[in-house]
């Protein structure tokens, strides 16, 4: 009963490749958002805040559908994408990828911004009159300091990049090898009669990838929180 | 050479500063508040002029006429805060690197090892800031700014958050900058500091230039500190430091009329110096009074009580007669009644020392033109 069937062993690498390539795409658009939400006052701010937010609140299904009619191939961004550049979306992996990061943008988005605004702007006015620019004040003041948040925001992305499913399921569908994640898999293979030891196989082997990947994170921010110990000291 | 021409409103507050700041340490001195800081900012180009002009050996920095403003990164200033606000995340080795490789090599001119040796920080390099003791971070953070070859070191208040003992420790390390052959911006409001490091000092009152010059022409020749500034009223005494009772944490002072007894000043004997007591910390009574915990009660003479009459407050002031000086009470018109309160009376005054504050003291010390206090 123990032994994965090759469908099987397909969904957990397409969950892990999904998830991780959601976590590096979104991850530094998350570090912009949360830095002009932290530092910048600009008009609309709020309603820029409440945007980002939305995947958190709204029902994933519709998430999913709402990416469908906008990134679908007859959607306005996805004809737009797929004549200019050839990228097709709908039905892809790389849709999966897009659902995946859209649902877990604010989940990575908000334990950045705290730690960026835990960060003393003065810091970087000290760093200014020592000759540093602002990128490059960010880059070797701001970013490292902040960057036990960072570290919090792209753990969370991941796992739950690799738990999305109904906006996945929305967006590109249950495509075995293509777009079926470990969740789409334990789905289909409850729809199926005599499907159950196969999705009891794949629910342990999510439950175990999730506690291996909350023990790194556990691990992986102390080991940070360690590096830059006097600024959590104080703080 | 620093030439500095500014000027700015903060809110209701307007700066208004012009001064030239030759080699050697400048100090901005003056009250907390006076505008100090924001005239500092504006050199090193965190805060932005209204209007003005700031150069540095001949380089403009900012000028508002041809449209001229450097970011601070460009401006080549070193900065030490009164925080130090080394990086946190850094060693003390990497946070005194940190401006190194913006100087231009050739603009260079003060090693690594230079630097540890003016500061004595060789054994504090591979520490973190957290680690460190107050005067250690704030001798960090002067190499720091050195090392990034500034054309001009600006220092606001670097030892205000220090204790007398970590002063006493790092004031020597300041003075040594003398030596660096540039311009040193000294903020302070302690005049110990300023008489001890400065050349030239510049005194910043309410956002203006009050007067500048060399240190001990005006820290003789000028009255700093004067009752109009007080918006109380109250009473200037001349006294003189007659001794000094360690064991008891008091200094007696001697006036025509009689003894004032302060906590413990740094002052010479025999150094003339101006107390201010304010009308309101005063009290009168009309016998000798015992058991009371007020260390300085003085014999004299009622000469005035404040005018009645429907327009007057609850309070009044009186004035006493101690020696040759009158000393000014403030006293309510209940007491004057009960007390029966009126000219040729012989009462005591009452004198809460703890008005007499230290810093109040050396001030006057220096403003009266005597031996200079030193911590």
């Amino acid at each position: 009963m123990w032994s994965l069937s090759a469908t099987e062993i397909e969904a957990l690498r397409l969950s892990v490749h999904v998830a991780a390539w959601s976590t590096a795409a979104g991850l530094p658009l998350a570090v912009a958002a949360a830095h002009l939400l932290a530092r910048r006052g600009f008009w609309g701010k709020e309603i820029v805040n409440a945007l980002l937010h939305m995947p958190l609140v709204l029902p994933p299904v519709v998430t999913g559908y709402l990416l469908l009619l906008l990134l679908g191939r007859r959607g306005p961004v996805g004809a737009w994408l797929e004549q200019t550049f050839g990228l097709v979306f709908a039905f892809r992996w790389t849709g999966a990828v897009v659902a995946a990061a859209v649902v877990a943008f604010p989940l990575m988005v908000r334990p950045i911004r705290l730690s960026l605004e835990a960060v003393d702007p003065r810091l970087e006015s000290a760093a200014a009159t020592l000759g540093a620019n602002r990128l490059w004040s960010w880059l070797t003041v701001t970013l490292p300091l902040s960057l036990p948040g960072i570290v919090v925001g792209a753990i969370l992305g991941f796992t739950r990049s690799l738990g999305e499913f109904g906006a996945t399921v929305t967006f590109v569908s249950n495509i075995p090898g293509e777009t079926q994640t470990l969740s789409l898999a334990v789905y289909s293979a409850l729809q199926v009669p005599g499907g159950e030891p196969g999705a009891m196989r794949l629910t342990v082997i999510i439950v175990l990838v999730t506690i291996v990947a909350l023990v790194a994170s556990e691990m992986l921010g102390r080991y940070v929180a360690r590096k830059t110990r006097g600024y959590t000291a104080d703080a | 050479m620093l030439e500095v021409d500014v000027e700015r409103r903060l809110g209701d507050f307007r700066v208004e500063a012009r001064f030239r700041s030759d080699r050697g340490v400048t100090a901005l001195f003056g009250r907390s508040g006076a505008g100090k800081t924001s005239i500092v900012n504006m050199v090193s180009g965190l805060l932005k002029p209204d209007r003005g002009r700031i150069a540095v050996d001949g380089h403009v920095l900012f000028d508002s006429a041809a449209g001229i403003d450097l970011p601070p990164w460009k401006r080549r200033l070193g900065y030490v805060f009164q925080e130090g606000r080394l990086f946190p995340h850094l060693t003390v080795r990497r946070n005194l690197l940190y401006g190194r490789r913006f100087a231009p090599a050739v603009a260079r001119y003060l090693t690594m090892e230079q630097v540890v040796e003016l500061l004595d920080l060789g054994a504090l390099l591979r520490r973190r800031p957290h680690s460190l003791s107050g005067g250690e971070k704030q001798r960090v953070a002067v190499g720091r700014a050195l090392l990034s070859s500034p054309r001009a070191l600006l220092m606001d208040e670097p030892l205000a958050s220090l204790d007398v003992l970590m002063k006493r420790e790092i004031l020597p390390y300041v003075e040594r900058l003398d030596e660096m052959g540039i311009p040193i911006l000294y903020v302070s409001h302690s005049l110990d500091e300023v008489s001890r490091l400065a050349r030239n000092l510049v005194l910043v009152s309410a956002g203006r230039v009050a007067a500048s010059g060399d240190v001990d022409e005006i820290l003789n020749g000028l009255e700093l500190w004067s009752p109009e500034d007080e918006t109380e009223t109250g009473t200037m005494l001349t006294t003189r430091v007659a001794r000094h009772d360690a064991e008891a944490g008091i200094t007696h002072l001697e006036f025509r009329g009689g003894e004032l007894r302060v906590p413990l000043a740094d002052i010479p004997e025999g150094v003339a110096v101006r107390v201010w007591i304010r009308a309101r910390d005063v009290g009168v009574a009309t016998e000798q009074p015992r058991g009371l915990s007020l260390r300085n009660v003085l014999r004299g003479t009622l000469v005035e009580v404040g005018r009645e009459g429907a327009d007057a407050g609850p309070v009044t002031e009186v004035g006493l007669r101690i020696g040759d000086t009158t000393l000014t009470a403030l006293v309510t018109r209940g007491a004057v009644r009960e007390l029966g309160l009126a000219p040729g009376q012989e009462v005591y005054a009452l004198i809460k020392s703890a008005n007499l504050d230290r810093r109040q003291l050396s001030l006057v010390a220096a403003m009266a033109g005597g031996p200079r206090s030193r911590v």
